[in-house]
């Protein structure tokens, strides 16, 4: 046994994994665009990038400092206005290339991050979470109440092809959607990679020995509270090159930008994609975009999903998707994932039977309240149904009953696989420790 | 400078109209192991609290080589050379067993907030985190989470977080709590090897480990000191013999 054996799977790849992974990043964003041809699928990419650097600023203080933030849209929205204001400068004359916004959101971001956070970070945990709560509703009604800054309901629109620059002579005009991808997905990786060294740096450590312990910290020489301002106004930094990205993507500042509902989206989000891993919120925001904008769009029940996705995961998987995903990944290096298969196979097969008998239940619900304008005939995937009829409902409840049952023997079987490898894992650990000397 | 590292005039600390402390003087020199005795609720867990900044105190001063650092917070005492470990064992859960020295060491080695600069650059650090972990004996553990060790490697790391930061005076509250005695006896000799050259104040209720380590022994009983001496004078005094060392010296016979 080699003591590789020991080593745990955190994201902590070193020099030549390291290369390749971030290379791999890198052509992934070079290359998306070439799968996704369509305009709607461009715009996915463009919220989705966007939303990436927004659920990893938001990290850096959840997942890295352990703060509980309600207001994190405060940072991307102000920023998004700031951001929108300088372009319309740009219209009038400024010289300031295009490219350069979403730095410009970044500062805004980050000075607001240095005058919020610093009453914010005051205090820890429960009180912390309470005044961001409080300064987030505070900033959103003040948004209303200044209409030549904010706009008002309709908010303050710019246009992203304003100004000069060389980049325009050689044609690129930011007009193209695919342009706005590129920038993205340039200021993306850029920030992912600086986000991602953060947490290498002293202060980036010390950020999680208090979040794991803060009381500890201070008998080792650190004002909590300095650490806990140092990473909000990092966090704020990059949440601002956000919010300067949607100034350019969508052209427009609304209030709603900053309003709660938004936060609660990035610290829902950012907990599925999984705060414990540096690229647990890149999953989060996919997730994010494909709630928001594509399951709205199939039905109207989404939120409900969604809820119920989230309620599943902080019940049984608080790690969120990457530790999902990692865990897995620890079972093949111990050559232990293949006895994983069938269970896994069976789960997904009685899984996707459930979850389409649910999915009929709750659609039959939602179109029977709708009956008198849309008519009460529907299709679940592919599959016809009338939520007036009884069969209907039938067939929607026998399902999800075969569903439910197949998925809990499937459910069993992988325990039991499942805490097998475990031992197995833990037995090889030991063995591995005690060859050290 | 001062010759004392610690020097303690008539600190007090009152919690409500309760007197925890009433008015210790103690002075410790450089270099000397001194081991604070006393009955349950004497208040010596709250003498440490008072010392290290977590507890500020109702009166009195408390000097660190000379400076005056009572009502300090506990990371700006920390700063001026006096490092702690908890009776109940206060480490980073979910950092790993190097990190959880790293990030201790972290502040005492310079970094203090940089952001500028990878950690796996700082190879003196490194180097000497490695050093450390070895002399504690976690090194089999070196990338296991602080919170999945054994309570007596958490006992060790405890100590380990405690010393990285190379602080001059070390206080340690009850060291070998919850051990068994063949794991005290490997403590006290881990314990003593670590904080050579160092001072050393614990609260320890073992006798042996008292005795063991201590230069002088300072006995606490209802918030004052009512010995502070060589431990075979304390032994022998007669206030000691009566308020507390009788009755346990005559369990401790009974039971060997």
């Amino acid at each position: 046994m080699t003591d590789s054996a020991l080593r745990p799977l955190y994201f902590k790849p070193r020099n030549g994994v390291r290369i390749v992974v971030w290379s791999a990043f890198a052509a992934l964003l070079l290359l998306l665009p070439l799968v996704a041809r369509s305009s709607f699928a461009q715009t996915l990419l463009c919220a989705t990038g966007i939303a990436a650097i927004a659920c990893m600023s938001y990290n850096m203080l959840l997942g890295q400092a352990g703060m509980l933030s309600f207001g994190h849209a405060v940072y991307t929205g102000l920023a998004t206005f700031v951001a929108v204001h300088a372009m319309n400068r740009v219209g009038a004359g400024w010289w300031l290339p295009m490219w350069a916004i979403p730095l410009v959101g970044g500062l805004a971001g980050l000075a607001f991050g240095v005058v919020i956070g610093y009453v914010t970070t005051r205090k820890a945990g429960t009180p912390f979470a309470m005044i961001t709560l409080g300064v987030g509703e505070l900033v959103f009604a003040g948004a209303l109440m200044f209409p030549e800054f904010f706009g008002g309901e309709s908010g303050v629109s710019a246009n992203r092809t304003a100004g000069a620059g060389w980049l325009k002579d050689v044609g690129i005009t930011f007009g193209p959607q695919l342009q706005v991808y590129y920038l993205i997905a340039i200021y993306l990786f850029l920030c992912s990679a600086a986000m991602y060294a953060f947490t290498l740096t002293p202060v980036g450590r010390i950020a999680n020995a208090v979040r794991d312990n803060a009381e500890r910290a201070e008998f080792v020489g650190y004002d909590t509270r300095w650490v806990r301002y140092l990473v909000v106004m990092a966090s704020s930094f990059f949440a601002g090159i956000a919010g300067g990205l949607t100034a350019i993507n969508v052209e427009v500042a609304t209030a709603d930008l900053l309003y709660s509902v938004r936060s609660g989206q990035y610290l829902l989000f950012t907990f599925l994609g999984g705060v414990g891993f540096f690229f647990g919120p890149l999953i989060g925001s996919v997730l994010l975009v494909f709630a928001l904008v594509v399951l709205s769009e199939l039905t109207k029940a989404w939120q409900l999903y969604v809820g119920i996705v989230f309620l599943i995961m902080v019940v049984y998987a608080p790690g969120g998707f990457a530790a999902l995903l990692m865990l897995n990944l620890r079972r093949i290096k111990y050559g232990e994932w293949r006895k994983m298969r069938w269970p896994y196979a069976g789960m997904a097969f009685f899984g996707a039977i459930a979850l389409w008998g649910f999915a009929a239940i709750v659609e039959m619900l939602y179109q029977a309240q709708d009956a008198a304008v849309t008519g009460s005939a529907l299709s679940v995937a592919g599959i016809k149904l009338d939520s007036a009829t009884v069969s209907s409902w039938v067939l929607a409840m026998a399902v999800l009953m075969v569903g439910a049952f197949g998925f809990e023997v499937w459910r069993r079987r992988f325990k039991r696989v499942w805490d097998d490898g475990e031992e197995r894992i833990a037995e090889a650990i030991k063995k591995a420790e005690a060859a050290i000397v | 400078m001062s010759e004392f590292a610690l020097e303690l005039n008539n600190v007090t600390k009152r919690f409500g109209k309760t007197e925890i402390i009433r008015g210790v003087n103690l002075a410790v020199r450089k270099g000397e192991r001194v081991a604070v005795i006393g009955p349950n609720g004497a208040g010596k867990s709250t003498l440490f609290n008072l010392i290290s900044g977590r507890f500020e105190p109702s009166g009195g001063d408390i000097r660190l080589n000379g400076e005056n650092v009572a009502g300090m917070r506990p990371y700006q005492i920390n700063r001026r050379g006096l490092a702690r470990s908890f009776q109940i064992t206060n480490i980073f859960p979910r950092l790993s067993v190097f990190e959880n020295l790293r990030a201790a060491a972290l502040y005492a080695s310079g970094q203090k907030y940089s952001f500028w600069r990878p950690l796996s650059a700082l190879t003196e650090l490194n180097d000497r985190t490695e050093a450390l972990m070895a002399s504690i004996e976690l090194k089999r553990r070196r990338d296991v989470a602080a919170t999945l060790l054994t309570y007596s490697e958490q006992r060790a790391l405890e100590i380990g977080i405690t010393i990285a930061g190379g602080a001059e005076v070390i206080l340690l509250d009850e060291p070998t709590a919850g051990m068994s005695h063949s794991e005290t006896d490997r403590f006290v000799h881990l314990i003593r090897n670590v904080t050579v050259g160092k001072t050393l104040l614990t609260v320890e209720h073992d006798m042996s480990v008292v005795f063991g380590l201590a230069d002088r022994i300072a006995v606490l009983v209802y918030g004052e000191v009512i010995a502070f001496d060589a431990p075979e004078r304390v032994r022998a005094d007669a206030r000691v013999r009566e308020a507390y060392l009788g009755a346990v010296l005559e369990a401790q016979e009974a039971t060997a």
